[in-house]
């Protein structure tokens, strides 16, 4: 087939590329509320990109001594622990972590509700009752649930980043904006009134954080040599966060990449079907024959 | 849907079945022997991609269906437990959430074509009006089902939404709370949206069944705009449709597996992976991407009521294209003008949609009123007059005319026709 028509979608893009650049250019300069967090190199970034157990099993570590404090992650339970493409940990050993925590349990036969170590298809359990405890243990701030924290906040890139975005496969601005909170601790600029019980930070929208700084170098103690400083606490954590709300990542890219190896070839296999199919039609020598307008009175 | 088939049954039990219900030689009339024209370009696969596309989603959303609980306490928790706990229950719902916008972008890139060749010209009315009823089925049915996640944009966006029928003068406020279901967006908001979301892809499958009927009845388009003639302006709809169609659609899973695979959550905003919540407004409350344009529209308009008209009209008017367009000559390939005006209202309406997505403020909202203005000005003042002065260039007599001259001559190889 000729192909004469490509004019349409070229000229369909050039206009909405001259469009789109107009906006930018005439509108671009707006002030932004919060610094850009610092786009990072995750292991799991990427087409073949996964988590790394040893990295998981840090932030497991950093959410359990200082985040699970204030912060619940209800959505994940301790059997999710020995979960394949997770932070590895053995049945065995999530058990045990299972064990360390004290969960509600109930009611029993008397109608009372207990207290009971944790099994391992338990959920981990709430460090407040309910909402009303937080606010009133927190001093009037409620800590947002971790489970989908990960994919539940994100920077306004603008254009034409979200444009790039989509070919570069950028799916961690999550972890990017986590990492950049808990390294984004710093003095007030003069000037800056901060409101009761608030803290300042760079990446945070309006600076003005409820959340204490959480981190600092040395806190959490590494046994395998990583260095313990609140750059390193805040990629941990991030990752293990990531894997908290996307727990099925590993799986989705490992069959991604079949799915994708599959449809090329099927659909080059079709355009071969197709090519063949098509031969005779635009071959025909009965159709390449001038007629006269004569021909077409029909 | 018949009177093409040549089709004659061999065996005893088809010739007995022919007599009694005739379906076999429907389907051979309707997908074997049905003649298309042989022009066809690329763009015109978009159909067969709708239908394939309208096929994944009821069959991801029929087994998402069976693990959605549609009750406000549960549904956002239901959803994580489809992504954590179910087999491949991530998989089903990234096809679903992602098979929306790729529904959408066939849809828009069919309705382009069916603009840029003139489709919906005389006597094509019929099928025109039935495929705008579908975009609008398609757009309550997206709406709804972005609802039932239950994440603060689902919340806040059924809230918005349900709330421009509070312009309304007088019947604005009860219409609303008859919406609700009571007098806020609440659990009985969320089970009739369920429902809604469930039972409207039937209709958009019974609707499809008649937009292929008036397909068939009619006859396919074609880039030259002039009917098929002479049976070499044709070929039968299989194998040469079918292949090409199917080839198409396989691109088409290429970029769909690739969003759902690689970058699941690009289309999705990151305030509906939090739980709705009633008492936070976010700060900046927007539409899935296929809905911005008209968001646009409404927000260029200050009066409310004016916005929410002007919404509306902008997508009802596309059903008068057939009387709004005077011109005779079809494919925007005669119109040299008209091509023109049309690939600037295509880059309006991609303009609309990027102003949708940002803050309505200052620079943006003038920009939104001018592209607004050119986007009713385009369909109610220039495509009426652009038909009596615009001077066409001269029609081939035939497809195979316009084949001829354009393609390669006699005897030599034929143009790849890749995409």
């Amino acid at each position: 087939m000729k192909f004469h028509r490509m004019k349409f979608p070229r000229g369909i893009l050039a206009l909405a590329v001259a469009a789109a650049l107009t906006a930018f250019g005439s509108f671009a300069v707006r002030a932004q509320e919060a610094d850009a967090p610092p786009r990072l190199s995750w292991s799991f970034a990427g087409p073949f990109g996964i988590y790394d157990p040893a990295q998981l099993q840090r932030g497991f570590k950093i959410y359990r001594e200082v985040c699970s404090n204030c912060h619940s992650l209800k959505l994940v339970s301790f059997r999710n622990l020995a979960d394949p493409g997770g932070p590895g940990f053995t049945e065995a050993q999530a058990a045990a972590i299972a064990a360390s925590f004290q969960v509600t349990a109930g009611p029993n036969d008397q109608g009372q509700m207990y207290q009971r170590p944790g099994q391992i298809a338990d959920y981990f359990p709430p460090p407040f009752p309910n909402e009303q405890a937080a606010r009133a243990a927190l001093g009037g701030k409620l800590p947002p649930d971790m489970s989908t924290l990960a994919k539940a906040r994100s920077y306004e890139w603008g254009f034409p980043w979200f444009i790039l975005d989509a070919f570069r496969m950028y799916q961690e601005d999550g972890p990017d904006y986590i990492h950049a909170i808990i390294t984004g601790y710093t003095d007030p600029p003069p000037g800056f009134v901060l409101p009761p019980g608030g803290q300042y930070n760079k990446y945070f929208p309006g600076h003005a954080i409820g959340m204490p700084k959480p981190l600092s170098d040395g806190q959490v103690q590494y046994t395998d040599g990583t260095p313990m400083t609140v750059d390193q606490y805040g990629r941990d954590v991030a990752a293990f966060l990531m894997w908290a709300a996307e727990p099925t990542l590993d799986a989705r890219k490992r069959l991604g990449f079949q799915v994708m190896i599959f449809l090329i070839v099927f659909t080059g296999l079709l355009y071969f079907t197709k090519k063949r199919v098509w031969h005779d039609v635009l071959h025909d020598a009965e159709l390449q024959r001038p007629r006269a307008p004569t021909e077409y009175q029909h | 849907m018949s009177g093409y088939s040549t089709y004659k049954p061999q065996s005893p039990f088809m010739q007995w079945l022919e007599r009694r219900l005739p379906i076999a030689s429907l389907i051979h009339s309707s997908f074997i022997a049905y003649p298309t024209p042989r022009n066809l370009n690329y763009w015109w696969t978009f159909g067969g991609i709708l239908t394939f596309m309208l096929g994944v989603q009821i069959v991801t959303g029929v087994v998402l269906a069976m693990h959605y609980t549609p009750q406000v306490d549960f549904a956002f928790d239901s959803v994580e437990s489809i992504m954590r706990d179910v087999n491949y229950g991530w998989l089903l719902r990234y096809i679903h959430a992602n098979g929306a916008s790729f529904f959408f972008l066939a849809v828009y890139i069919h309705i382009a074509r069916g603009m840029y060749y003139g489709s919906y010209k005389e006597p094509r009315e019929v099928l025109w009006i039935l495929g705008v009823i579908l975009y609008l089925l398609m757009v309550v049915t997206g709406f709804m089902g972005y609802v039932l996640p239950w994440g603060q944009m689902s919340f806040w966006a059924a809230t918005v939404i349900t709330n421009l029928f509070s312009a309304l003068p007088g019947i604005g406020d009860p219409i609303v709370t008859w919406l609700w279901g009571g007098y806020a967006v609440g659990n009985p908001t969320l089970n009739r949206f369920y429902s809604l979301h469930y039972l409207l892809p039937f209709i958009i499958a019974g609707v499809v069944v008649l937009h292929i009927w008036a397909l068939h009845v009619v006859g396919q388009n074609n880039p030259t705009g002039v009917e098929p003639k002479t049976e070499k302006d044709t070929v039968a709809f299989t194998p040469y449709a079918t292949v090409k169609d199917a080839f198409f659609i396989g691109l088409f899973c290429i970029l769909f597996a690739y969003f759902i695979f690689y970058i699941p959550n690009y289309l999705q905003h990151s305030d509906n992976y939090i739980p709705a919540n009633p008492g936070q407004t976010p700060t900046h409350i927007v539409p899935e991407w296929y809905y911005l344009p008209f968001y646009a529209i409404l927000r260029a308009i200050p009066n409310k009521l004016a916005g929410v008209i002007a919404l509306g009209l902008a997508i009802i008017s596309l059903a008068f294209l057939p009387w709004l367009d005077t011109s005779r000559v079809r494919s925007a390939n005669y119109r040299p003008a008209y091509r023109v005006f049309l690939l600037v209202f295509f880059a309006a309406v991609i303009g609309l949609g990027y102003l949708g997505s940002q803050e309505p403020t200052g620079g943006y909202v003038i920009a939104a009123r001018i592209l607004t203005l050119y986007y009713f000005g385009f369909l109610y003042v220039i495509l009426p007059l652009l038909g009596l002065f615009e001077t066409t260039k001269p029609l081939p007599n035939s497809i195979s005319e316009s084949v001829l001259r354009e393609g390669s001559p006699a005897g030599a190889s034929a143009p790849a026709s890749g995409a």
